[in-house]
């Protein structure tokens, strides 16, 4: 079965972020496909590549940066949201003329309608959230 | 239609699980997870709800039960799942409604 999911907490915020991965985790080993994972409001925070978890805590953006790549994952992140967290990829940077760019790898930025596509396209849409 | 309904707070800090139960028909399932999990015990105003909701299946994540140090608290009807059933209760329902 084809899962899509979104995510609207940040990490380390409560536990939507973990809960999220454990099933996507869950998922994939019982051979479900996730076509999409979206992080919506500030579930966008999960994505960047700058936080410094202490080493003995998880680090959730590299446990999706390793799934990704693991199960080639489609991770979207959300535009408007993103933007108004400062959270901003190279292209962005270049449009937007900022110092600075803190996307992970692993993840893309894009809109909406990537949401609308997932629900669609998904058998199940599952939401994360604070 | 059956929907799988997720409840992720706890009904003594917000009123989700009211809202869920006041809407939930019969034949649907109600999982409780992360702090929803306190909805599952016992010793509390919230275990009628439960008991009373007819028609209605209970499930409670036993992970977040355990991070809790409340599993031996745990009231009667309501079946523990673990992650793989949680995913398998997701397939098993045509949609699922998380009450944030």
């Amino acid at each position: 079965m084809k899962f899509s999911l979104q995510i609207n907490e940040g990490p380390y915020q409560h536990q939507a972020a973990d809960s999220a991965i454990q099933f996507t985790k869950a998922a994939l080993a019982k051979g479900h496909e996730i076509f999409r994972v979206f992080f919506y409001h500030d579930g966008v925070n999960n994505a960047t590549r700058l936080a410094i978890p202490p080493q003995d805590d998880r680090n959730i953006t590299a446990e999706w940066v390793a799934l990704q790549k693991e199960h080639n994952l489609d991770l979207v992140v959300c535009i408007a949201a993103a933007q108004r967290r400062g959270l901003i990829d190279e292209d962005e940077m270049t449009r937007q003329g900022k110092d600075a760019n803190n996307i992970s790898e692993g993840f893309r930025i894009s809109g909406l309608g990537q949401l609308i596509e997932a629900g669609i396209e998904a058998d199940r849409l599952i939401v994360f959230g604070a | 239609m059956a929907l799988l309904h997720t409840v992720n707070k706890s009904p003594f800090e917000s009123n989700t699980f009211d809202a869920c139960l006041g809407l939930a028909k019969s034949g649907s399932t109600v999982l409780l997870i992360e702090d929803g999990v306190y909805a599952a015990t016992t010793g509390n105003s919230v275990a009628d709800k439960i008991k009373n909701a007819a028609g209605i299946n209970f499930c409670v994540l036993g992970p977040d039960l355990q991070a809790r140090g409340v599993e031996e608290k745990l009231a009667e009807g309501i079946k523990v799942v673990d992650y793989e059933g949680f995913v398998d209760l997701v397939a098993e329902h045509d949609a699922v409604q998380a009450w944030l």
